[in-house]
């Protein structure tokens, strides 16, 4: 192409160098110094003790169950909608809630799980006692899975859309079953939809803090729940850093697991 | 393709869809409950709602939050319409590869780690906390994604139209201006309004660079929730999902006219 904009880049240049750059290094920075703004690197002994790898470990897990959850459930929707007659009106639907703002939705479950809640009422109808729903980690799963459900199947949903339907005729018509058919045809041509759909959740969950602190309690701590404590309660940026550097670890290994993607995004 | 879906798959479907909505219709539901409870439902009360426009400092945070989404969006619609077109313009590949990929960090970092590091960041260089530094924050977390939005649109172009406007005689302004721009507009419209969405909806970034002084809907929302069950905050809810659903219907309607005149153009 002759028409060149050398111009046009230096604000964005700007950009990546102050916004995405420089923040990466500044945590890095951080993570090595001490509450007196002393080199150490305390920091990264303190956080393979017990006490934080298990943290980590029990982070992995609920991030893992949030994203299984939320796969198992996206998926079928996802594959059902991309049949329905006037498809792209219902993707809408499925996508206004989650324009919702975030901490409405998650206030509302404050509500629903809360001890004189709907949920504990018809508990109450099939004649068991009510319980404490609320503060719980089951609680804490399902917010997220409710959260992240639309974000999921946005990309499964574009991935399956792509798809050519004449392949699963193909592969009907030459014998294999429905089931085979998914698992040999379906299921590896919409693998990059899964993907980004795994990104954008996994990733996220992780670092949720807002719905630890509002729907569990304090029962589930997550890395993201550890940041803000330290950045914000304990003021102990140090310490934060350093874990906010094994959560951009743990993102930039993500990023080469889609890597064959072109594009993603949060919605 | 069929059209027809078994009953299993209707039935499926329809719960994934009430369990979608049941939580924001439960919200609306009891925002006109007179009772103050989310359990009990008392009596019809508009209360919520007047004490809602009733309360200054409410307002006040509602209009800061569309301020810095109208703001923010604008300009990194800008600073990211003008990046795409530069990105695309780069000679080697390898290069523009690079910055796609520096592009894309902000987009799969976790908002936690965004927040604490743009408010390392903002200490450091001596931003005050505050409208300036969420407004900053807003428009460097939402450039990449106008970048994504934009970058396909100019990749569709047939360069022959730029080639063509250059043989003409017109100069690099005007081909940008008057060439690119109007091409990839629907590009940059999408990408307006994702950053526009991921403005209104950001809570934890907001949460790490705001200072004492200055609060969004969503900072607002968590404080309020913190203390307890309030319904004001349901009232709030009733407005933004009549809001939400209203900017997407016109959104719908506007991409949809979109596609039909360009259909119709070719």
């Amino acid at each position: 192409m002759k028409f060149k904009s050398k111009a046009s880049l230096i604000p964005y240049l700007l950009w990546v160098a102050l916004f995405v750059i420089a923040p990466i290094g500044l945590i890095l920075y951080y993570s090595m110094l001490d509450l007196n703004g002393d080199f150490t690197l305390a920091n990264y002994q303190n956080f393979f003790t017990p006490a934080y790898l298990t943290m980590t470990l029990t982070s992995f897990w609920y991030a893992f169950l949030i994203t299984f959850f939320t796969l198992v459930i996206s998926y079928p929707t996802a594959y059902f909608l991309t049949k329905m007659k006037h498809k792209h009106l219902w993707l809408m639907l499925i996508i206004i809630p989650s324009w919702i703002n975030l901490l409405l939705k998650t206030y509302a479950f404050i509500g629903i799980f809360g001890l004189y809640g709907p949920v504990n009422a018809i508990i109450e109808v099939f004649g068991f006692d009510p319980k404490q729903i609320l503060f719980t980690d089951f609680s804490f799963v399902f917010v997220a899975v409710y959260i992240f459900i639309p974000f999921m199947i946005i990309p499964i949903f574009n991935a399956l859309d792509k798809m050519n339907p004449s392949l699963i005729y193909a592969s009907r018509d030459l014998g294999a079953s429905a089931f085979t058919t998914f698992r040999r045809v379906i299921f590896p041509l919409t693998i990059e939809g899964v993907k980004s759909g795994i990104q954008v959740t996994f990733i996220p969950a992780l670092s949720l803090f807002m719905i630890t602190r509002l729907i569990a309690g304090n029962k589930v701590i997550t890395l993201g729940t550890a940041i803000e404590q330290q950045f914000l309660v304990a003021q102990n940026w140090g310490m934060g850093s350093t874990i906010a550097v094994f959560l951009i670890l743990i993102m930039f290994a993500s990023m080469l697991f889609t890597r064959t993607k072109k594009k993603g995004g949060r919605a | 393709m069929r059209s027809n879906l078994s009953a299993t798959a209707k039935v499926y479907l329809v719960a994934v869809f009430v369990i979608l909505y049941a939580p924001i219709f439960y919200l609306i539901f009891y925002s006109f409950n007179s009772g103050g409870t989310m359990n009990s439902f008392e009596g019809f009360t508009l209360e919520h709602y007047k004490a809602v426009f009733e309360d200054n400092r409410l307002i006040a945070i509602l209009i800061n939050t569309v301020i810095v989404a109208l703001l923010s969006a604008l300009i990194a619609t800008i600073i990211g319409t003008l990046g795409a077109v530069g990105i695309v313009s780069m000679r080697s590949q390898k290069m523009r590869s690079t910055v796609l990929s520096l592009n894309n960090i902000l987009i799969v970092s976790p908002d936690v780690v965004i927040g604490a590091s743009f408010l390392i960041l903002f200490t450091m260089i001596g931003v005050k906390l505050g409208f300036a530094s969420v407004l900053i924050s807003h428009i460097a977390f939402s450039i990449p994604i106008v970048v994504l939005m934009v970058l396909p649109k100019i990749l569709e172009m047939n360069t022959n139209l730029i080639d063509a406007a250059l043989d003409l005689g017109a100069s690099r302004r005007d081909v940008l201006t008057r060439v690119i721009i109007p091409y990839i507009k629907p590009g940059i419209f999408a990408g307006f309004f994702m950053a526009l969405t991921y403005s209104l909806d950001d809570f934890a970034v907001t949460f790490f660079v705001t200072g004492n002084g200055f609060s969004t809907l969503s900072v607002e929302i968590y404080s309020m929730a913190r203390a307890g069950i309030s319904l004001t905050v349901n009232a709030i809810s009733g407005l933004v999902f009549v809001v939400t659903v209203g900017v997407v219907a016109i959104y719908y309607v506007i991409t949809n006219r979109a596609k039909k005149m360009e259909a119709y153009n070719r």
